[in-house]
């Protein structure tokens, strides 16, 4: 008697409705695509960041230009000498910076330029580049540090 | 003859659908993995515009300058005296909170300037971390300020001027007056 209680009155279908996955699915994609920024260049120095405590973000990443300061990457794992890169090739002349960056300027008015410096560096090469970069006009850096964690 | 143009069946022409999920997962994944979420962070600066020839800079009187030197070996010289980095964040705020008590300090915070100065060989890391400590000293500062004026902390003040547009108080009273000075003409 009793297993008749217990027995399925109904039979209604158990299926997940799949026929808008497709869409959730390409709502996410539409998101990731829309936030990604490919990177475009290979750096060939090393930047190790320095730590810091003050820091700001950079919240329009259209803004900034990279420019990094470091020793050269060799084969096998070796370092070379102290060179400075922007976007996708080593600066070979120091007086380009500026017309780079002055290029970059007339490109982008609100221009940050985020150095991106080595922390085994010395101030001497970064003192030039910051010659350079009044020179050219763009006057607003970020010098790219990593949140120091306390301790 | 005209049955020879005649349509002789109709063929279903749809586009299978079924594979449409995958092929959108496998580039939701692609997207997934190369996306960086990650901002970039960073001290942020703004550089003192090239000099004119025929312009000198502005004088600034003695005691209204505080001068770190951050020496080839990494040492911190704070007013020509041997100092720590742990010690930088107090001494600017005692300096630009002066207003005028003490005549080694500044005269009012909206005059006081610290100045960094760093020899060629300073290595980058020693001159980020006085450059940190002293930033560190101005934001606290306008935390102190804002919470005088009734915020819980600077970044709560921020939020509340953004809404109203009125002019930031807290930043035309304590001014962030940071110089990098210039290189040595030598």
């Amino acid at each position: 008697m009793a297993s008749a209680h217990f027995k399925k009155k109904s039979k209604t279908k158990e299926e997940i409705p799949t026929a808008s996955l497709p869409d959730i699915i390409f709502m996410l994609l539409i998101f990731f695509m829309v936030t990604t920024v490919l990177r475009e260049t290979t750096v060939q120095v090393r930047t190790t960041l320095p730590q810091a405590e003050a820091i700001t973000k950079i919240d329009q990443k259209r803004l900034v230009s990279y420019l990094w300061v470091g020793p050269l990457k060799l084969a096998d794992n070796r370092i070379g000498d102290t060179a400075v890169q922007i976007d996708d090739a080593l600066v070979e002349e120091f007086g380009n910076i500026r017309l780079i960056m002055y290029r970059k300027l007339i490109e982008q008015p609100k221009l940050i330029v985020s150095l991106r410096v080595d922390k085994s560096s010395e101030m001497g090469i970064v003192m030039d580049v910051q010659q350079e970069l009044r020179e050219a006009g763009t006057l607003r850096v970020n010098f790219s540090t990593k949140r120091q964690i306390n301790p | 003859m005209a049955g020879l143009l005649k349509k002789k069946e109709r063929l279903e022409a749809e586009i299978p659908t079924a594979s449409m999920a995958d092929i959108a997962f496998l580039l939701l994944i692609f997207f997934l993995v190369t996306t960086t979420i990650d901002v970039d962070t960073g001290i942020g600066m703004v550089l003192p515009p090239k000099l004119e020839e025929d312009v000198t800079p502005p004088p600034v009187r003695e005691r209204n300058m505080l001068k770190i030197l951050v020496d080839a070996q990494g040492r911190v010289l704070l007013e020509d005296q041997p100092s720590a980095v742990s010690l930088i964040r107090e001494e600017v705020k005692k300096h630009v909170l002066n207003e005028g008590v003490d005549p080694r300090y500044s005269e009012s915070p909206q005059k006081a300037i610290v100045s960094i100065k760093t020899a060629r060989q300073t290595p980058y890391d020693a001159y980020i971390q006085v450059l940190d400590e002293v930033w560190m000293a101005y934001f606290e500062m306008w935390d102190a300020e804002a919470r005088r004026l009734g915020y819980s902390n600077y970044s709560a003040y921020l939020e509340a001027i953004e809404q109203t547009g009125a002019e930031n108080a807290v930043r035309s009273r304590i001014k962030a007056g940071i110089s990098i000075a210039e290189p040595d003409a030598a």
